[in-house]
């Protein structure tokens, strides 16, 4: 059934339900995967599976978050990756008092998370502040922080990789919780707290979209930015706040993302996810032109591109051919998009 | 005048054509006949059907019912672009154009010449200036397109539908945005198009167009051809009723839905002195009172929209002084002239005042949002309340308020954007050609809402090319000239003549001369 509707969604005559079967088209082929997996791969319905699924994804959807938001401005966001590794850069540095030594360890990493995370947003508010200001195309506004950012993020560390062991930290990536006293009834490990970020920050946007002042704004700007700035709206300000949110977004992802390794690589924290985060959100089925936007179809994207890829490694694909299946995924679902407007 | 007898040889026959659109009938049987050489005018009011008769016919919506000759045989595109390749070449409202690349690109694309492999420019650029010169246009088409003036991109974009070797040209309002002697220029075409056996589907909104220029016309109205007849037989009022499905004795009375002057005009809103701006704005002073509806007139290019946008803030002013409500004034952005109470509706709906894939109910309270929201969150109820107050009161025809916009016909959308302001409380409008491209019923009642706002207080400042509307609508009218003011007239003294002579030549003298 699923399947059907995905191959067929120009075919309906009513107009009215085009938007219906390009939403539902994304949420039809996860759900078909799902179907797919529960047949051939072994041992799938376990909550293993779940539990690596939902954590790799984690910091994919955060990022994607904040980008499904500026995508929905007209707007494109390269710098992500980079910003990520500048909050994986500076958070050891402050939690591991390379400057200053704050005693109490707690207080320590909890400014290292609010420094590096603000950093970050910061850095994105500049990204909106070139847009705006010189009237920059965002592709190449944050093309200057994409290759800049690792820069900043790599002379700060000097080039090293900083390891850290530190549980006060290390919930946000390893943490979990309702975990069960006593490890396993059927695999069971908790929720990881990742997950629950990634649940949290997906909610508020998805809210935010559709029912606050500033979501409705940013999908008037995508829609039509001159009539939107007749009718009053503060695009100027409305798109640095987007591009401060990805950057801010960028910078949680970022801690996830060291703290799961246990290091700080600035040559790797990040790298590529702006790719990863423009495929979740192409996927999602949000129109790349702006206007259109959907927070969930983001979620449901980059679930997709995990299981795809999940699917064929533990069918015994190498991961290289799964990069070329997740290509072909982007351009179904860019297709898929073209039809839908037609 | 090539008079048409009876369809000799039809090139075009559109028999019992049927579409609906989600359960709703656009079309219901409608019929369509363009005999070989003749130039067919469509009209109809917004609704009519006649947007969906022509996508249907160059294979931008599929048909439910109905059959299609064309030449013949039985015809079908399944695309605009096929569509062009059998014959049938469309000049849209919109201009299609790239407006980066030169002349010769906009003309050639999609068909470039090639000479081993590689385009042949001089053949290209020869091309190009013999497609023109047809037009009477001499212009360097290495140049960019953007250079040249919105009315010379039309013409382009004329050319490129016709150098296509077109059987069949279908025109959707091609004179929206020419002037007069560019109007004149495009029916020499028109009518040398004719002596080569091309036809053409003419459609427009202004009757005078189709005297000089059409032979026959087909007459559309809710979905179905009510008349076809040849021009010369049918009366511009008998036309209107037509349209209107009405009685003609009940049209006849009034160009325009104004109706005299407005009485209750107050105190001095809005002054501008001298302002300056841009290319365009060189020294325009005018005023605006409460309750009173000033029109601005001028030629294409006298700086009036440029002076609105100053107005407003959207664009910046080089010298001059603005005052409002007695206090100087100086928007630097639209919020700051939104923000005292100044409203602004463009001259292009589509590209600067709805936003397409947003509903109804969001168009209307875009502009007021700020003000439905508490800590940031919209108060769905009393949006919908809002919302549902202005589509009864400006009676906007639409499904529901959650339709988007893009769907209504231009009058509901122009409702829309009016509502838009009005939510707001605004006290000084300014619309710029309120009625452009919208059909003769839906004019009229925005004309008559204009009206009544203006009799409950509001300053309008209206532009509008259409003299009628001008002449009939304002209570003082200003005309612009090359980006000066160079008249004021009240309502009394403005007449046709004098507006004219005013555009023309800068002075308005022959004001005895008004009941010639």
């Amino acid at each position: 059934m699923a399947q059907a509707e995905i191959a067929n969604p120009g075919v309906s005559r009513r107009r009215d339900w085009r938007p219906f079967l390009s939403r539902y088209a994304t949420l039809g082929a996860l759900i078909a995967l799902i179907l797919f997996n529960l047949a051939i791969t072994n041992n799938f319905a376990s909550w293993r599976t779940l539990d690596v699924n939902l954590t790799q994804v984690a910091s994919i959807v955060i990022v994607g978050v904040g980008m499904t938001l500026v995508i929905a401005t007209g707007g494109i966001d390269l710098s992500v990756g980079s910003l990520m590794a500048i909050a994986g850069a500076l958070a050891p540095i402050i939690f591991l008092g390379k400057i200053y030594k704050i005693p109490e360890i707690h207080l320590a990493v909890a400014v290292a998370m609010v420094v590096s995370i603000l950093v970050a947003g910061a850095f994105g508010w500049f990204n909106g502040w070139l847009i705006t200001r010189f009237r920059i195309q965002p592709i190449i506004a944050t093309l200057v922080l994409f290759i800049a950012g690792r820069g900043i993020a790599q002379v700060s560390t000097n080039g090293n990789l900083q390891p850290f062991k530190l549980d006060e930290f290390q919930w946000i990536g390893l943490g979990r919780i309702f975990a069960p006293g006593n490890p396993t009834v059927n695999g069971f490990k908790g929720i990881p707290d990742q997950v629950l970020i990634m649940v949290v920050i997906v909610a508020l946007a998805a809210w935010a979209l559709n029912r606050s002042l500033f979501g409705r704004q940013i999908l008037a700007i995508g829609g039509n930015e001159r009539a939107a700035r007749l009718a009053g709206v503060p695009v100027a300000t409305v798109k640095r706040w987007v591009y401060c949110i990805s950057g801010l977004c960028a910078g949680v992802a970022g801690l996830v993302h060291i703290a799961i390794n246990s290091s700080s690589d600035a040559n790797l924290v990040g790298m590529g996810m702006e790719l990863d985060a423009i495929a979740a959100v192409a996927v999602g089925g949000t129109l790349l032109s702006g206007g259109r936007a959907t927070v969930m179809g983001t979620l449901i994207g980059a679930l997709i591109i995990q299981l795809v890829r999940y699917t064929l490694l533990a069918n015994g694909v190498p991961d290289d051919a799964a990069k070329l299946v997740k290509a072909a995924l982007i351009v179904a679902a860019v297709w898929l998009q073209g039809r839908g407007r037609a | 005048m090539a008079a048409m007898e009876s369809i000799a040889s039809p090139l075009l026959s559109m028999r019992a054509i049927s579409k609906a659109f989600g359960g709703i009938p656009a079309l219901s049987a409608a019929t369509l006949d363009v005999a070989v050489g003749e130039v067919h005018a469509l009209i109809g009011q917004n609704g009519a059907g006649k947007s969906t008769m022509i996508k249907i016919l160059t294979g931008y919506v599929a048909r439910d019912a109905g059959e299609i000759l064309f030449d013949g045989a039985a015809f079908e595109a399944s695309s605009p672009q096929d569509a062009q390749a059998k014959g049938i070449s469309t000049i849209y409202q919109e201009i299609n154009l790239v407006p980066y690349r030169s002349i010769t690109e906009n003309i050639c694309l999609g068909r470039e010449s090639r000479r081993f492999g590689l385009l042949d420019w001089p053949a290209m650029h020869d091309e190009a200036r013999a497609l023109l010169s047809r037009f009477k246009i001499d212009v360097d088409v290495r140049r960019p397109l953007m250079r040249f003036s919105t009315a010379t991109q039309q013409m382009v974009a004329i050319a490129r539908a016709i150098g296509f070797k077109a059987r069949l040209v279908i025109m959707d309002e091609p004179t929206s945005s020419l002037d007069e002697r560019e109007v004149n220029v495009l029916f020499d075409v028109i009518r040398q198009l004719r002596r080569s056996g091309v036809s053409v589907i003419f459609v427009s909104h202004k009757l005078d167009e189709l005297y000089a220029v059409c032979d026959r016309v087909t007459i559309m109205r809710d979905g179905r051809t009510v008349r076809t007849s040849e021009m010369k037989d049918v009366s511009k009022v008998e036309l209107v009723a037509s349209m209107l499905g009405r009685d003609v004795a009940q049209v006849a009375k009034s160009a325009t839905a104004f109706g005299g002057p407005s009485t209750h005009i107050g105190a001095t809103m809005l002054e501008a002195s001298h302002l300056s701006a841009g290319h365009k704005v060189h020294d325009v002073s005018f005023s605006v009172r409460k309750g009173e509806i000033v029109g601005f007139a001028g030629l294409l290019g006298s700086g009036r929209t440029e002076t609105a946008r100053v107005v407003f803030g959207a664009d910046p002013v080089r010298s001059g002084a603005l005052t409002f409500d007695g206090a100087s004034f100086a928007p630097r952005q639209p919020e700051d002239a939104i923000g005292r109470g100044v409203g602004f509706a463009s001259e292009d709906r589509k590209l600067e005042g709805i936003i397409p894939d947003m509903s109804v109910a969001e168009n209307l309270t875009l502009a007021l949002l700020p003000q439905l929201t508490r800590a940031g969150v919209i108060d769905a109820a009393r949006q919908r309340a809002v919302v549902l107050k202005f589509i009864s009161s400006l009676g906007v025809k639409c499904a529901s308020p959650d339709q988007p916009i893009r769907e209504l016909s231009g009058g509901n959308q122009q409702k829309v954007l009016l509502a838009r302001w009005l939510a707001m409380g605004s006290k000084l409008l300014i619309l710029d050609e309120p009625t452009r491209g919208i059909d003769v019923g839906a004019k009229a009642e925005i004309q008559r809402i204009i009206k009544q706002l203006a009799e409950d207080g509001l300053g309008v400042l209206m532009i509008s090319s259409e003299l009628e509307e001008i002449i009939e609508g304002s209570d003082r009218v200003f005309v612009l000239r090359e980006g000066r003011s160079v008249a004021e007239l009240p309502h009394g003294e403005a007449s046709e003549a004098a507006v004219m002579a005013a555009m023309a030549h800068g002075e308005a003298q022959p004001a005895e001369q008004e009941h010639a």
